[in-house]
C-alpha cells in the first residue's frame, strides 16, 4: 500500500473512531473530548508552523483570541448569526497573521520567538484596554439563543461534539493533504535546511509567510469555534498560557506528525484531569510527565512511534 | 556567446575588500575554473554570482539579463545551480526526497536519472545523513545536475575526497561537458588542468590572470603568487 493511501486510511480511522466514541462515552467524557478536539485543531494550526516549517512561535494565543473575539464581537455587537460570525473570526485571525507574518518573518530563531511573544502581549493588552466591549478578564457569555445553526442547537452536547469533530476532521484532512503536495514538502525542506532550499530555487520567504497565514487561520478557526461551542469569550485565551499550551501539546504528541497534536492534547488534558482528582499539585505531575517525555521520547509520542515502528507515519 | 558576465563586481566587508572590481565572462558550454590562494575571494565571488552574498557594487549578467538585484532563488530558477563548499544536503530526509526537491518535484524520472548518474539510485529510502562523506558529496552533485541548470557552480567539489573518488568526480564532470556550462572553484591543480577549458586566477580579490590552462600556468605572475616557480 502506498504511503499516501496508508495515511489516508489512518486519518479516516481516527475520524471514524472519534465519531463512534461520541455514542459510547459518558456525558462527562463526551464534553471533554469535544473541548479537546477544538484545542487539538488549535494544535494542528500550531504544528503547521512549528512542526513542519520549523518556526517556533511563542504568541499563537493572539490568533486563537483573534478568531474568538472576531466571532464573539460580531455576534454580540454586530448581531450576526453564527456562520457569518465564524467567517469573521477566521478573517480576523488571517489579517492578523498577515501583519505578524510580514513583520516577524524579518527575524529568525530566538528573535522570532521574542517578536511573536511581544505581538501576543500587545494583542492581550489591547483586549484589556478595550474592556468596555471585550469585558477583559471577565469575558462575556454568548447566549444559548444565539448559538443556533440551521435549526440545530450548538449547546446540545451531541451536536456540539459533532460540530467539534467536523472542525477537527477538516483541519486534519486539509493539513495532511497539504503535507503530501509540493507546498508542504517545501515547508519541510525549509525546516531542514533553509539556505539549501533557497539555493534550489524555492522562494523561502513566500513559503514561510504562507505557513504563518495558514497556521494563524487554523488557530483562529479553533478560537472562533471554542467561543461558539462553549459560549464564552474572554481575555484569558489571549494570555501567555494559551501560547504555551499548543507548543506543549505538539511537543508531547509529536511535532511534525499529523495526529500528534490530537494525541498531545488528549494526553495533557487527561493527565491534568486525572491528577487533579487526588492532589492540588496537579501541575507538578504534569511537569514530571513532560520531563520524562523529554528524556525518553524526545520526538514526542507519535514521533517515537514513527521512529521505532512505523516510518511511514505521516 | 557569453552565458555569465560580471562588471566591476565588488564586495567590501567593513574595511576589507574581499573582491575588487572583477570583470569576468564565461562562455556557454565551457568548463571554467576559478583558482587562487585561500582568501583570494573565490567563494565570495561565486556567492555574488549566485545571489547568496549581496554585492557591494557592480553588475551580474546572465544570459543577456542584468540580474544584479535578483534574489538567489530567482537566479536559480533562471538556470543556475550551486553546490556548497561545505556539504549541504537534507540529512534527515531520504535520498529520494533530496533529489526530488532539487528536481522541483515535477519529473520523477529526471530525478532518478540524476541519482543514477552518480550510482546512488539503489538507495532511495536511505536517509541522506547516513551516507558516507564521499557519497554525500556525490548526492549534492546529483542534486545540482537534477536542477538541469545552464550554469552549474561547483564550490570545491573534491575537497576531502580520496584520490579514487576525485577520479570518479572528474569523469562525472566531463560527462556534463558540452551540455552544461560549469564554473568550478578548485584547489586541486590536477583536476583543474585536466578539466578546465579556461582558468581565471584570483589574488587578493583581483583577477591576476585569465586564459587557457597552459597560458595561465606559464604566466610568471601566477607562478610567483600561487603555483610556485621552480628554483634553480
Amino acid at each position: 500500500m502506498s504511503p499516501s493511501a496508508r495515511s489516508f486510511l489512518l486519518h479516516l480511522g481516527v475520524i471514524a473512531g472519534l465519531f463512534v466514541l461520541c455514542f459510547t462515552l459518558s456525558d462527562y467524557h463526551q464534553g471533554n473530548l469535544a473541548r479537546i478536539m477544538v484545542l487539538a485543531t488549535y494544535a494542528i494550526g500550531y504544528n503547521v508552523l512549528f512542526g513542519y516549517t520549523g518556526l517556533l512561535s511563542l504568541g499563537h494565543a493572539m490568533f486563537f483570541a483573534a478568531g474568538m473575539y472576531g466571532l464573539g464581537l460580531a455576534m454580540q455587537y454586530g448581531g450576526m448569526s453564527p456562520v457569518p460570525a465564524f467567517a469573521v473570526g477566521i478573517l480576523t485571525a488571517a489579517v492578523l497573521s498577515v501583519v505578524v507574518g510580514v513583520l516577524a518573518l524579518r527575524t529568525i530563531g530566538v528573535a522570532f520567538m521574542i517578536v511573536t511573544l511581544m505581538f501576543a502581549q500587545s494583542v492581550f493588552l489591547i483586549i484589556l484596554y478595550f474592556g468596555t466591549w471585550t469585558r477583559g478578564d471577565e469575558g462575556f457569555v454568548i447566549p444559548q439563543a444565539a448559538r443556533q445553526v440551521l435549526g440545530m442547537d450548538l449547546t446540545d452536547p451531541l451536536i456540539r461534539y459533532l460540530a467539534a469533530l467536523l472542525l477537527f476532521s477538516s483541519a486534519l484532512l486539509i493539513t495532511a493533504r497539504m503535507m503530501q503536495v509540493r507546498f508542504g514538502r517545501v515547508l519541510i525542506a525549509v525546516r531542514e535546511n533553509e539556505e539549501r532550499t533557497q539555493m534550489l530555487g524555492y522562494d523561502v520567504f513566500r513559503h514561510k509567510f504562507l505557513a504563518v497565514l495558514i497556521s494563524g487561520s487554523i488557530s483562529g478557526a479553533a478560537g472562533a469555534a471554542y467561543g461558539l461551542l462553549f459560549g464564552y469569550v474572554g481575555a484569558t485565551f489571549a494570555s501567555v498560557q494559551y501560547s504555551i499550551f499548543p507548543l506543549l501539546w505538539v511537543l508531547l504528541g509529536g511535532a511534525g506528525t499529523t495526529i500528534g497534536p490530537l494525541v498531545g492534547a488528549v494526553f495533557m488534558f487527561y493527565l491534568i484531569d486525572y491528577s487533579s482528582g487526588f492532589t492540588n499539585a496537579y501541575m507538578l505531575i504534569a511537569g514530571l510527565a513532560l520531563v520524562l517525555l523529554v528524556l525518553f521520547a524526545r520526538a514526542g509520542i507519535m514521533g517515537e512511534v514513527r521512529r521505532r515502528w512505523a516510518p511511514w507515519l505521516p | 556567446m557569453m552565458l555569465l558576465e560580471t562588471k566591476l563586481l565588488t564586495k567590501i566587508y567593513g574595511g576589507l575588500t574581499a573582491v575588487e572590481a572583477v570583470d569576468f565572462s564565461l562562455r556557454q558550454g565551457l568548463v571554467h575554473a576559478l583558482i587562487g590562494p585561500n582568501g583570494a575571494g573565490k567563494s565570495t565571488f561565486v556567492g555574488m554570482v549566485s545571489g547568496r552574498t549581496p554585492a557591494t557594487s557592480g553588475e551580474v549578467w546572465f544570459d543577456g539579463q542584468n540580474i544584479s538585484a535578483w534574489p538567489a532563488h530567482k537566479r536559480m530558477r533562471l538556470g543556475m545551480a550551486y553546490t556548497f563548499q561545505i556539504t549541504a544536503i537534507y540529512a534527515r530526509l531520504s535520498l529520494f526526497e533530496n533529489i526530488a526537491l532539487a528536481q522541483g518535484m515535477r519529473d520523477q524520472d529526471a530525478a532518478l536519472d540524476a541519482l543514477g548518474r552518480v550510482g546512488l539510485d539503489e538507495r532511495l529510502d536511505q536517509l541522506a545523513g547516513d551516507l558516507s562523506y564521499g557519497h554525500q558529496r556525490l548526492l549534492e552533485f546529483a542534486m545540482g545536475v537534477a536542477q538541469s541548470p545552464r550554469l552549474l557552480i561547483l564550490d570545491e567539489p573534491t575537497q576531502g575526497l580520496s584520490e579514487s573518488e576525485i577520479a570518479g568526480f572528474n569523469t562525472l564532470i566531463r560527462s556534463l561537458a558540452g551540455e552544461t556550462t560549469i564554473l568550478l572553484i578548485e584547489h586541486n591543480m590536477d583536476v583543474v588542468m585536466s578539466l578546465a577549458d579556461e582558468v581565471t586566477v584570483l589574488q587578493q580579490g583581483r583577477v591576476l590572470s585569465s586564459g587557457t590552462p597552459e597560458t595561465v600556468s606559464a604566466d610568471p605572475l601566477v607562478q610567483d603568487a600561487y603555483l610556485g616557480r621552480e628554483t634553480c
